[in-house]
Protein backbone atom coordinates (compact mmCIF):
# COMPACT_ATOMS: atom_id res chain seq x y z
CA UNK A 1 0.00 0.00 0.00
CA UNK A 2 1.71 3.39 -1.00
CA UNK A 3 0.68 6.74 -0.60
CA UNK A 4 -0.45 7.31 -4.64
CA UNK A 5 -2.89 4.02 -4.20
CA UNK A 6 -4.32 5.76 -0.69
CA UNK A 7 -4.92 8.92 -3.26
CA UNK A 8 -8.06 7.17 -4.24
CA UNK A 9 -10.48 8.82 -1.31
CA UNK A 10 -12.66 5.93 -1.48
CA UNK A 11 -9.99 2.91 -0.66
CA UNK A 12 -8.89 5.68 2.19
CA UNK A 13 -12.14 5.33 3.41
CA UNK A 14 -12.10 1.86 3.02
CA UNK A 15 -8.96 1.41 5.09
CA UNK A 16 -9.63 4.22 7.64
CA UNK A 17 -12.96 2.39 8.35
CA UNK A 18 -11.23 -0.80 9.18
CA UNK A 19 -8.17 0.52 10.70
CA UNK A 20 -9.82 3.19 13.15
CA UNK A 21 -11.01 0.94 16.03
CA UNK A 22 -7.88 -0.53 16.41
CA UNK A 23 -6.49 2.65 16.86
CA UNK A 24 -9.02 4.32 19.14
CA UNK A 25 -9.02 1.07 21.31
CA UNK A 26 -5.30 1.30 21.26
CA UNK A 27 -5.18 4.65 22.31
CA UNK A 28 -7.63 4.64 25.06
CA UNK A 29 -5.76 1.35 26.46
CA UNK A 30 -2.12 3.72 26.16
CA UNK A 31 -4.32 6.46 27.74
CA UNK A 32 -5.52 4.86 30.62
CA UNK A 33 -2.49 2.70 31.56
CA UNK A 34 -0.60 6.20 31.43
CA UNK A 35 -3.24 8.60 33.91
CA UNK A 36 -2.72 5.26 36.10
CA UNK A 37 0.61 5.17 36.22
CA UNK A 38 0.47 8.97 36.52
CA UNK A 39 -1.70 9.23 39.07
CA UNK A 40 0.60 6.53 40.88
CA UNK A 41 3.68 8.35 40.38
CA UNK A 42 5.29 9.52 43.59
CA UNK A 43 5.05 13.44 44.54
CA UNK A 44 7.74 15.70 43.61
CA UNK A 45 9.84 16.49 46.64
CA UNK A 46 9.70 20.49 45.61
CA UNK A 47 6.67 20.92 43.45
CA UNK A 48 4.38 18.34 45.61
CA UNK A 49 1.16 16.82 43.95
CA UNK A 50 0.73 19.49 40.94
CA UNK A 51 3.93 18.06 39.22
CA UNK A 52 1.43 15.53 37.87
CA UNK A 53 0.08 18.66 35.77
CA UNK A 54 3.14 17.96 33.37
CA UNK A 55 1.66 14.60 32.69
CA UNK A 56 -0.56 15.83 30.92
CA UNK A 57 1.01 19.49 30.21
CA UNK A 58 4.30 17.93 28.03
CA UNK A 59 2.31 15.81 25.63
CA UNK A 60 -0.10 18.97 25.00
CA UNK A 61 3.25 20.82 24.47
CA UNK A 62 4.75 18.25 22.37
CA UNK A 63 1.99 17.64 19.39
CA UNK A 64 1.29 21.26 19.57
CA UNK A 65 4.83 21.43 17.95
CA UNK A 66 4.58 18.12 16.30
CA UNK A 67 0.97 18.93 14.54
CA UNK A 68 2.32 22.21 12.62
CA UNK A 69 5.33 19.69 11.27
CA UNK A 70 2.56 17.37 9.89
CA UNK A 71 0.35 20.06 8.67
CA UNK A 72 4.15 21.13 6.59
CA UNK A 73 4.62 17.87 5.32
CA UNK A 74 0.75 18.00 4.09
CA UNK A 75 1.78 21.39 2.52
CA UNK A 76 5.01 19.43 0.74
CA UNK A 77 2.15 17.34 -0.49
CA UNK A 78 -0.36 19.99 -1.87
CA UNK A 79 1.92 22.24 -2.82
CA UNK A 80 4.80 19.62 -4.95
CA UNK A 81 3.12 16.50 -5.35
CA UNK A 82 -0.67 17.52 -5.44
CA UNK A 83 -1.90 14.77 -3.61
CA UNK A 84 -5.23 14.76 -3.27
CA UNK A 85 -5.89 14.12 0.27
CA UNK A 86 -2.41 16.30 1.85
CA UNK A 87 -5.02 19.37 1.79
CA UNK A 88 -8.09 16.99 3.55
CA UNK A 89 -5.31 15.78 6.34
CA UNK A 90 -4.11 19.66 6.71
CA UNK A 91 -7.04 21.16 7.15
CA UNK A 92 -8.08 18.45 9.54
CA UNK A 93 -5.26 18.30 11.14
CA UNK A 94 -5.38 22.19 11.80
CA UNK A 95 -8.10 22.34 14.65
CA UNK A 96 -7.01 19.63 16.15
CA UNK A 97 -3.31 21.08 16.54
CA UNK A 98 -5.23 24.44 18.10
CA UNK A 99 -6.74 22.31 20.72
CA UNK A 100 -3.77 20.42 21.98
CA UNK A 101 -1.87 24.14 21.90
CA UNK A 102 -5.27 25.32 23.83
CA UNK A 103 -5.09 22.84 26.30
CA UNK A 104 -0.79 23.45 26.81
CA UNK A 105 -1.55 26.82 27.35
CA UNK A 106 -4.27 26.15 29.73
CA UNK A 107 -2.38 23.11 31.66
CA UNK A 108 0.46 25.26 31.34
CA UNK A 109 -1.15 28.39 33.50
CA UNK A 110 -3.28 25.80 35.69
CA UNK A 111 0.37 24.52 36.92
CA UNK A 112 1.83 28.51 37.24
CA UNK A 113 -0.67 29.50 39.25
CA UNK A 114 0.74 27.21 42.30
CA UNK A 115 4.32 27.18 41.39
CA UNK A 116 5.09 31.35 40.46
CA UNK A 117 1.84 32.52 42.10
CA UNK A 118 0.26 33.61 38.51
CA UNK A 119 -1.85 32.08 35.76
CA UNK A 120 0.04 34.36 33.28
CA UNK A 121 3.96 35.17 33.27
CA UNK A 122 5.11 36.03 30.11
CA UNK A 123 8.07 33.49 30.49
CA UNK A 124 10.10 32.57 26.88
CA UNK A 125 7.72 29.27 26.32
CA UNK A 126 4.54 30.29 27.57
CA UNK A 127 5.07 33.57 24.89
CA UNK A 128 6.19 31.33 22.08
CA UNK A 129 3.31 28.62 22.70
CA UNK A 130 0.92 31.72 22.43
CA UNK A 131 1.83 32.68 19.31
CA UNK A 132 2.02 29.20 17.92
CA UNK A 133 -1.83 29.08 18.84
CA UNK A 134 -2.52 32.58 16.92
CA UNK A 135 -0.72 30.92 14.49
CA UNK A 136 -3.28 28.07 14.41
CA UNK A 137 -6.41 30.02 14.36
CA UNK A 138 -4.72 32.30 11.82
CA UNK A 139 -4.57 29.13 9.55
CA UNK A 140 -8.45 28.45 10.46
CA UNK A 141 -9.54 31.52 9.69
CA UNK A 142 -7.84 31.23 6.59
CA UNK A 143 -9.49 27.96 5.55
CA UNK A 144 -13.10 29.26 6.46
CA UNK A 145 -12.55 32.44 4.52
CA UNK A 146 -12.75 30.50 1.15
CA UNK A 147 -15.45 28.89 -0.19
CA UNK A 148 -13.52 27.18 -2.34
CA UNK A 149 -11.43 23.86 -0.71
CA UNK A 150 -8.92 23.81 -3.43
CA UNK A 151 -7.94 27.40 -3.83
CA UNK A 152 -8.40 27.29 0.06
CA UNK A 153 -5.79 24.29 0.38
CA UNK A 154 -2.65 26.38 -2.04
CA UNK A 155 -2.73 29.44 0.55
CA UNK A 156 -3.09 27.75 3.45
CA UNK A 157 -0.08 25.42 2.43
CA UNK A 158 1.94 28.09 1.61
CA UNK A 159 1.17 30.02 4.74
CA UNK A 160 2.13 26.55 6.43
CA UNK A 161 5.40 26.16 5.07
CA UNK A 162 6.52 29.92 6.00
CA UNK A 163 4.72 29.33 9.49
CA UNK A 164 7.45 25.93 9.59
CA UNK A 165 10.45 28.71 8.68
CA UNK A 166 9.37 31.30 10.78
CA UNK A 167 8.32 29.31 14.26
CA UNK A 168 11.90 29.13 15.48
CA UNK A 169 12.70 32.62 14.40
CA UNK A 170 9.93 33.29 16.50
CA UNK A 171 10.98 30.96 19.43
CA UNK A 172 14.33 32.64 19.29
CA UNK A 173 13.22 36.29 19.62
CA UNK A 174 11.01 35.50 22.33
CA UNK A 175 13.56 33.83 24.27
CA UNK A 176 16.00 36.88 23.08
CA UNK A 177 13.42 39.14 24.44
CA UNK A 178 12.31 37.42 27.58
CA UNK A 179 16.12 37.11 29.05
CA UNK A 180 16.13 41.00 27.79
CA UNK A 181 12.91 42.05 30.29
CA UNK A 182 13.48 39.62 32.67
CA UNK A 183 16.90 38.39 34.04
CA UNK A 184 15.79 35.65 36.69
CA UNK A 185 13.56 33.19 35.44
CA UNK A 186 11.23 31.18 37.75
CA UNK A 187 11.55 27.70 36.23
CA UNK A 188 14.33 25.86 34.92
CA UNK A 189 13.54 22.79 33.12
CA UNK A 190 16.94 21.88 31.82
CA UNK A 191 18.29 22.00 35.57
CA UNK A 192 17.27 18.81 36.58
CA UNK A 193 17.45 15.56 34.49
CA UNK A 194 13.99 13.93 35.03
CA UNK A 195 13.99 10.39 37.59
CA UNK A 196 12.81 7.15 36.00
CA UNK A 197 9.85 7.28 38.28
CA UNK A 198 8.25 10.23 36.08
CA UNK A 199 10.23 9.86 32.74
CA UNK A 200 7.60 6.00 32.04
CA UNK A 201 4.52 7.98 32.28
CA UNK A 202 5.56 10.96 30.74
CA UNK A 203 6.68 8.51 27.48
CA UNK A 204 3.42 6.57 27.61
CA UNK A 205 1.25 9.66 28.00
CA UNK A 206 2.93 11.24 25.42
CA UNK A 207 2.82 7.93 22.99
CA UNK A 208 -0.88 7.82 23.80
CA UNK A 209 -1.06 11.42 23.01
CA UNK A 210 0.19 10.69 19.84
CA UNK A 211 -1.82 7.74 18.81
CA UNK A 212 -4.68 9.81 19.90
CA UNK A 213 -4.03 12.58 17.67
CA UNK A 214 -3.77 10.25 14.45
CA UNK A 215 -6.92 8.30 15.23
CA UNK A 216 -8.71 12.18 16.15
CA UNK A 217 -6.98 12.93 12.51
CA UNK A 218 -7.99 9.79 10.31
CA UNK A 219 -11.80 10.33 11.71
CA UNK A 220 -11.90 14.58 11.04
CA UNK A 221 -10.27 13.26 7.48
CA UNK A 222 -12.93 10.72 6.74
CA UNK A 223 -15.32 14.18 7.63
CA UNK A 224 -14.04 16.39 6.23
CA UNK A 225 -13.82 13.80 2.29
CA UNK A 226 -17.53 13.12 3.22
CA UNK A 227 -18.26 16.31 3.88
CA UNK A 228 -16.51 17.51 0.16
CA UNK A 229 -18.62 14.53 -0.97
CA UNK A 230 -21.85 16.13 0.12
CA UNK A 231 -21.17 19.39 -1.06
CA UNK A 232 -20.09 18.59 -4.52
CA UNK A 233 -23.71 16.05 -4.58
CA UNK A 234 -25.67 19.33 -3.42
CA UNK A 235 -24.27 21.40 -5.83
CA UNK A 236 -25.09 19.01 -8.87
CA UNK A 237 -28.30 18.63 -7.50
CA UNK A 238 -28.71 22.59 -7.48
CA UNK A 239 -27.23 22.10 -10.85
CA UNK A 240 -30.29 19.61 -11.92
CA UNK A 241 -32.83 21.26 -10.77
CA UNK A 242 -32.09 25.10 -12.78
CA UNK A 243 -31.59 22.83 -15.78
CA UNK B 1 16.54 44.04 -15.53
CA UNK B 2 14.97 46.73 -17.58
CA UNK B 3 11.60 45.55 -17.22
CA UNK B 4 12.71 45.14 -13.19
CA UNK B 5 13.46 48.66 -13.05
CA UNK B 6 10.29 49.73 -14.85
CA UNK B 7 8.34 48.02 -12.38
CA UNK B 8 9.64 49.65 -9.59
CA UNK B 9 9.45 52.75 -11.47
CA UNK B 10 6.11 52.86 -12.37
CA UNK B 11 4.52 51.48 -9.03
CA UNK B 12 6.57 54.10 -6.86
CA UNK B 13 4.92 56.77 -9.23
CA UNK B 14 1.27 54.97 -8.96
CA UNK B 15 2.02 55.03 -5.52
CA UNK B 16 3.02 58.66 -5.09
CA UNK B 17 -0.05 59.58 -7.88
CA UNK B 18 -3.54 60.29 -6.90
CA UNK B 19 -5.56 57.29 -6.39
CA UNK B 20 -2.41 55.43 -5.10
CA UNK B 21 -2.25 56.02 -1.30
CA UNK B 22 1.01 55.80 -0.30
CA UNK B 23 1.22 58.79 1.74
CA UNK B 24 -2.03 57.83 3.57
CA UNK B 25 0.43 55.39 5.51
CA UNK B 26 2.54 58.33 7.18
CA UNK B 27 -0.95 60.45 8.42
CA UNK B 28 -1.93 56.97 9.65
CA UNK B 29 1.63 56.72 11.68
CA UNK B 30 1.20 60.51 12.68
CA UNK B 31 -2.03 59.71 13.71
CA UNK B 32 -1.41 56.53 15.92
CA UNK B 33 1.20 58.35 17.86
CA UNK B 34 -0.75 61.04 18.55
CA UNK B 35 -3.35 58.99 19.98
CA UNK B 36 -0.84 57.18 22.57
CA UNK B 37 -0.53 60.40 25.09
CA UNK B 38 -4.17 59.96 25.25
CA UNK B 39 -4.06 56.52 26.28
CA UNK B 40 -1.43 57.04 28.70
CA UNK B 41 -1.00 60.69 29.68
CA UNK B 42 0.70 63.66 28.84
CA UNK B 43 3.35 62.63 31.30
CA UNK B 44 6.75 63.44 29.15
CA UNK B 45 8.74 61.33 30.78
CA UNK B 46 6.50 58.39 30.60
CA UNK B 47 6.04 59.05 26.83
CA UNK B 48 10.23 59.21 26.40
CA UNK B 49 10.08 55.61 27.91
CA UNK B 50 7.91 54.15 25.52
CA UNK B 51 8.76 56.29 22.40
CA UNK B 52 10.54 53.85 20.43
CA UNK B 53 7.94 50.85 21.16
CA UNK B 54 5.15 53.76 20.24
CA UNK B 55 7.01 54.39 17.33
CA UNK B 56 7.88 50.74 16.31
CA UNK B 57 4.37 49.67 16.71
CA UNK B 58 2.56 52.93 15.00
CA UNK B 59 5.52 52.12 12.09
CA UNK B 60 4.82 48.35 12.16
CA UNK B 61 0.73 48.98 11.91
CA UNK B 62 1.04 51.51 9.62
CA UNK B 63 3.22 49.14 6.63
CA UNK B 64 0.10 46.22 7.51
CA UNK B 65 -2.23 48.69 6.60
CA UNK B 66 -1.08 49.76 3.21
CA UNK B 67 0.43 46.37 2.31
CA UNK B 68 -3.34 44.80 1.52
CA UNK B 69 -2.78 47.65 -1.78
CA UNK B 70 0.32 45.93 -3.10
CA UNK B 71 -1.31 43.73 -5.14
CA UNK B 72 -5.02 44.41 -5.27
CA UNK B 73 -4.64 47.66 -7.48
CA UNK B 74 -2.90 45.37 -10.13
CA UNK B 75 -5.10 42.34 -9.86
CA UNK B 76 -8.18 44.70 -10.23
CA UNK B 77 -6.92 46.04 -13.52
CA UNK B 78 -5.54 43.02 -14.89
CA UNK B 79 -1.45 44.52 -14.76
CA UNK B 80 -0.89 41.17 -11.90
CA UNK B 81 -1.77 38.60 -14.88
CA UNK B 82 0.72 40.74 -17.34
CA UNK B 83 3.43 40.18 -14.73
CA UNK B 84 2.63 36.86 -13.89
CA UNK B 85 3.29 35.97 -17.41
CA UNK B 86 5.42 37.92 -18.25
CA UNK B 87 9.30 36.39 -19.20
CA UNK B 88 10.83 38.05 -16.22
CA UNK B 89 10.67 35.28 -13.09
CA UNK B 90 7.78 36.19 -10.87
CA UNK B 91 9.96 35.62 -8.11
CA UNK B 92 12.34 38.68 -9.23
CA UNK B 93 9.12 40.66 -10.29
CA UNK B 94 7.74 40.27 -6.85
CA UNK B 95 10.78 41.84 -5.33
CA UNK B 96 10.41 44.60 -7.38
CA UNK B 97 6.81 45.47 -6.32
CA UNK B 98 7.98 44.83 -2.56
CA UNK B 99 11.33 47.15 -2.97
CA UNK B 100 8.88 49.79 -4.78
CA UNK B 101 6.50 49.61 -1.88
CA UNK B 102 8.62 49.99 0.35
CA UNK B 103 10.33 53.20 -1.14
CA UNK B 104 6.54 54.64 -1.61
CA UNK B 105 5.56 54.02 2.30
CA UNK B 106 8.13 52.74 3.75
CA UNK B 107 10.54 55.45 4.07
CA UNK B 108 8.21 58.30 4.19
CA UNK B 109 7.94 56.44 7.97
CA UNK B 110 11.64 56.81 8.70
CA UNK B 111 11.28 60.58 7.46
CA UNK B 112 8.71 60.93 9.65
CA UNK B 113 10.02 59.24 13.21
CA UNK B 114 12.30 62.40 14.21
CA UNK B 115 9.51 65.00 13.67
CA UNK B 116 7.12 62.39 15.93
CA UNK B 117 10.14 61.59 17.95
CA UNK B 118 10.28 65.62 19.10
CA UNK B 119 6.35 64.87 20.11
CA UNK B 120 7.31 62.10 22.03
CA UNK B 121 10.20 64.03 23.81
CA UNK B 122 12.90 62.06 22.41
CA UNK B 123 16.83 63.52 22.39
CA UNK B 124 18.77 63.42 19.32
CA UNK B 125 20.45 60.15 19.55
CA UNK B 126 17.48 58.16 20.82
CA UNK B 127 15.25 59.40 17.43
CA UNK B 128 18.28 58.54 15.09
CA UNK B 129 18.05 55.05 16.68
CA UNK B 130 14.91 54.77 16.12
CA UNK B 131 15.17 55.66 12.63
CA UNK B 132 18.38 54.00 12.29
CA UNK B 133 16.40 50.50 13.46
CA UNK B 134 13.15 51.32 11.54
CA UNK B 135 15.60 51.46 8.12
CA UNK B 136 16.88 48.29 8.78
CA UNK B 137 13.51 46.88 9.91
CA UNK B 138 11.10 47.93 7.89
CA UNK B 139 12.17 46.02 4.68
CA UNK B 140 11.83 42.89 7.01
CA UNK B 141 8.02 44.10 7.58
CA UNK B 142 7.32 44.71 3.33
CA UNK B 143 8.69 41.63 2.32
CA UNK B 144 7.20 39.42 4.61
CA UNK B 145 4.15 41.25 4.49
CA UNK B 146 4.09 40.58 1.19
CA UNK B 147 3.50 37.12 1.84
CA UNK B 148 0.32 38.20 2.97
CA UNK B 149 -0.50 40.69 0.52
CA UNK B 150 0.05 37.63 -2.03
CA UNK B 151 -2.61 35.63 -0.14
CA UNK B 152 -4.97 37.67 0.24
CA UNK B 153 -5.16 38.85 -3.48
CA UNK B 154 -5.71 35.22 -4.38
CA UNK B 155 -8.52 34.41 -2.07
CA UNK B 156 -10.24 38.28 -2.62
CA UNK B 157 -10.08 38.82 0.81
CA UNK B 158 -8.12 41.77 2.43
CA UNK B 159 -8.03 43.75 5.47
CA UNK B 160 -8.09 41.72 8.61
CA UNK B 161 -7.60 38.08 7.77
CA UNK B 162 -4.23 39.70 6.28
CA UNK B 163 -3.30 41.42 9.62
CA UNK B 164 -3.95 38.63 11.83
CA UNK B 165 -2.03 36.03 9.28
CA UNK B 166 0.93 38.68 9.13
CA UNK B 167 1.35 40.22 12.17
CA UNK B 168 2.76 37.04 14.26
CA UNK B 169 5.45 36.63 11.76
CA UNK B 170 6.61 40.36 12.27
CA UNK B 171 6.91 39.31 15.71
CA UNK B 172 10.69 39.19 15.62
CA UNK B 173 11.15 42.38 13.97
CA UNK B 174 8.97 43.91 16.65
CA UNK B 175 11.46 42.76 19.43
CA UNK B 176 14.59 42.97 17.89
CA UNK B 177 13.30 46.83 16.58
CA UNK B 178 12.80 47.71 19.82
CA UNK B 179 15.35 46.30 21.64
CA UNK B 180 18.37 47.98 19.30
CA UNK B 181 16.44 51.18 19.71
CA UNK B 182 16.19 50.64 23.48
CA UNK B 183 19.99 48.87 23.75
CA UNK B 184 21.42 52.16 22.25
CA UNK B 185 18.81 54.58 24.44
CA UNK B 186 19.56 53.29 27.92
CA UNK B 187 20.27 49.63 27.82
CA UNK B 188 23.42 48.15 29.33
CA UNK B 189 23.60 45.56 26.56
CA UNK B 190 25.23 46.59 23.54
CA UNK B 191 23.33 48.36 20.27
CA UNK B 192 25.28 45.95 18.17
CA UNK B 193 23.72 42.35 18.54
CA UNK B 194 19.94 42.94 17.95
CA UNK B 195 20.69 45.33 15.19
CA UNK B 196 22.89 42.73 13.79
CA UNK B 197 20.24 40.36 14.01
CA UNK B 198 17.52 42.98 12.56
CA UNK B 199 19.16 43.26 9.42
CA UNK B 200 19.47 39.35 9.00
CA UNK B 201 15.93 39.28 9.58
CA UNK B 202 15.39 41.92 6.84
CA UNK B 203 17.78 39.37 4.95
CA UNK B 204 16.22 36.68 5.31
CA UNK B 205 12.74 37.96 4.69
CA UNK B 206 14.17 38.96 1.06
CA UNK B 207 14.67 35.31 0.29
CA UNK B 208 11.25 33.83 1.88
CA UNK B 209 9.20 36.96 0.87
CA UNK B 210 9.02 36.87 -2.82
CA UNK B 211 9.18 33.19 -3.06
CA UNK B 212 6.27 32.27 -1.06
CA UNK B 213 4.61 35.27 -3.27
CA UNK B 214 5.32 33.83 -6.13
CA UNK B 215 4.29 30.19 -4.99
CA UNK B 216 0.97 31.71 -3.92
CA UNK B 217 0.85 34.24 -6.57
CA UNK B 218 1.19 31.27 -8.80
CA UNK B 219 -1.09 28.64 -7.07
CA UNK B 220 -3.75 30.87 -6.51
CA UNK B 221 -4.25 33.34 -9.44
CA UNK B 222 -6.51 31.49 -12.18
Amino acid sequence: MTLTELANPTRFLALTAKLLPWLAAASAILLAIGLYQSATAPDDYQQGATVKIMFIHVPNAWLSMFVWGVMSVAALGTLVWRHPLADVAAKSAAPIGAAFTFLALVTGSLWGRPMWGTYWEWDARLTSVLILFLMYLGLMALWRAVEDPSRAARAAAVLTLVGAINIPVIKFSVDWWNTLHQPASVLRMDGSTLDRAFLIPLLVMALAFTLLFVTLLLAAMRNEILRRRVRTARILEAGRAAA
Amino acid sequence: MTALAALVRRDIRMALRVGGGALIGVLFFLSVVVLMPFAVGPDLKLLARLGPAILWLGALLASLLTLDRLFMADHEDGSLDLIVMSRSPLELACAAKALAHWIAAGLPLIVATPVLGLLLDLDLLSTSAVALTLLAGTPALTFTGMIGAALAVTLQRGGLLLAVLVLPLSIPVLIFGVAASEAAISGPRTFGAPFLILCALSLISFVIGPFAAAASLRQGLD
